[in-house]
């Protein structure tokens, strides 16, 4: 698809957006009839239905000015013209490793969807306050697992650091500003991601260091995704979640 | 969260016991909400309101959308009629079938013409939820938002065991009293 040269910026960032959220639902989902407890099970899968609540949100307003509908964008996109972070598309792992990612993403969603609330586009800021409420609530529960992981066992302990390791090359493409991004920021309608990071890395380096987790070596770090450039575990993702609606087109519930 | 106006002094940090909670309840009512009942009351199209009071949310099914501050509002424009609902949470499975209550309610009242418009802004919160709903709640057997009391036998000696529950809008506790276990519709 070729629109960015000519398409409403601010239905792409919605679009974008809509990408990580529907992505980050569609792993998490996965842990349905997985997970270690009964209670574990219903968390995951009540933080999966607010991630793909919010991706609706996000391609409802991005649709109405790319004429898609929620379907087309979720379900008739190849990896691609998928633009999501990389960090939501990696396996869901082990249960350390989904509950780091989801602490080192939250920590972040609290401090985006604050700033995106503010939005100069009323459907941006209106989502971004809904999602910013339902973040608040992720992260006291990702950030108590946290501190469970990093004190309870040697084995969950070395799974912790283990999942911060595997991620933390992932980060850095959180922060990262591109042409349409930095134009929203000038137009008063996106968040400048640069500018939050001092605040995420002091949330998270200190609650390492209060958990005396080894912070790992910022020696590398991914990127691709907003540009469609993806790992090989998008597409098989997709294969998946799209299967429905590619095998029969059009079908509703 | 804007706080609750007060109309009264309320006697001092005596603890909370059911009855003593409701008390207190009758002093706070949120600004959302109060601005809620006043759009219904000054309503020229208040037997709309009426008419949707029989849409129960599937989950809860004691309290109606209006008491739980979904629908925010609902007029006529000649023979077309629109009700604004706003979403609890946003992933939560029961707006679309709400949706489709809303439509089946009024088209059996007469309305051939019904749209739903879904709004976001401002975003619900239990602020929205009318002031008997919390009673309403807790003889259902469903604790909060303000309290974390047993709603079986009362007690305060609760515990917490998931943040999550049976539904996106309530987390699993158990009372160590009477050793039930219960739910309790979380304050967002």
């Amino acid at each position: 698809m070729q629109q960015t040269q000519h398409t409403d910026p601010e239905a792409l960032l919605a679009r974008r957006l809509g990408d990580d959220a529907l992505v980050m639902g569609q792993r998490l989902c996965e842990w349905c009839a997985n997970a270690p407890t009964l209670e574990e099970e219903l968390a995951l899968a009540n933080v999966a239905l607010d991630y793909l609540g919010r991706a609706r949100f996000c391609y409802a307003h991005a649709g109405a000015a790319l004429d898609r509908t929620e379907d087309e964008l979720a379900f008739l996109r190849d990896a691609a013209e998928f633009e999501n972070l990389l960090m939501v598309e990696l396996p869901r792992g082990d249960f350390a490793f989904t509950m780091v990612r989801q602490y080192l993403l939250d920590v972040f969603e609290l401090l985006y969807f604050a700033g995106l609330s503010q939005s100069g586009s009323k459907g941006l800021a209106a989502i971004a306050a809904k999602t910013h409420k339902e973040v608040q609530y992720h992260l006291r529960r990702s950030r108590q697992w946290l501190r469970q992981l990093a004190l309870g066992t040697t084995v969950s302990r070395d799974r912790t650091e283990a999942a911060l390791d595997e991620l933390w090359g992932y980060v850095e493409e959180l922060f990262a500003m591109d042409a349409l991004e930095s134009a929203l920021v000038d137009a008063g309608i996106g968040v400048d991601r640069q500018a939050l990071r001092a605040d995420w890395m002091l949330e998270v380096e200190g609650l390492l260091s209060q958990l005396e987790l080894v912070k790992p070596a910022a020696d590398w770090q991914v990127h691709g995704g907003r540009q469609g450039v993806h790992t090989e575990h998008l597409g098989h993702l997709l294969a998946q979640m799209q299967f429905m609606q590619r095998a029969y087109p059009g079908l509703q519930w | 969260m804007p706080s609750a106006p007060k109309t009264s002094t309320p006697a001092k940090a005596t603890p909370v016991t059911g009855q003593q909670a409701e008390v207190r309840l009758l002093d706070s009512i949120s600004p959302q909400r109060h601005a809620l009942n006043v759009r219904r009351r000054e309503s020229p199209d208040a037997y709309l309101f009426d008419l949707l009071d029989a849409v129960k949310d599937p989950e809860i099914p004691v309290l109606s959308i209006w008491q739980l501050g979904i629908l925010q509002d609902v007029y006529r424009h000649e023979e077309r009629v629109t009700v604004v609902i706003t979403p609890t949470y946003s992933g939560c499975p029961a707006t679309s079938w709400i949706s489709q209550q809303i439509v089946q309610q009024l088209q059996a009242a007469g309305f051939a013409e019904v749209a739903v418009e879904v709004r976001l802004a401002p975003a619900w919160s239990t602020d929205w939820l009318e002031r008997s709903a919390r009673r309403v709640l807790r003889e259902y057997g469903i604790a909060g938002p303000q309290t974390t009391a047993c709603p079986q036998c009362g007690s305060q000696h609760t515990r917490r065991v998931s943040e999550f529950g049976s539904t996106p809008c309530k987390a699993l506790w158990q009372c160590l009293a009477c050793q039930e276990p219960f739910d309790y519709f979380k304050p967002l």
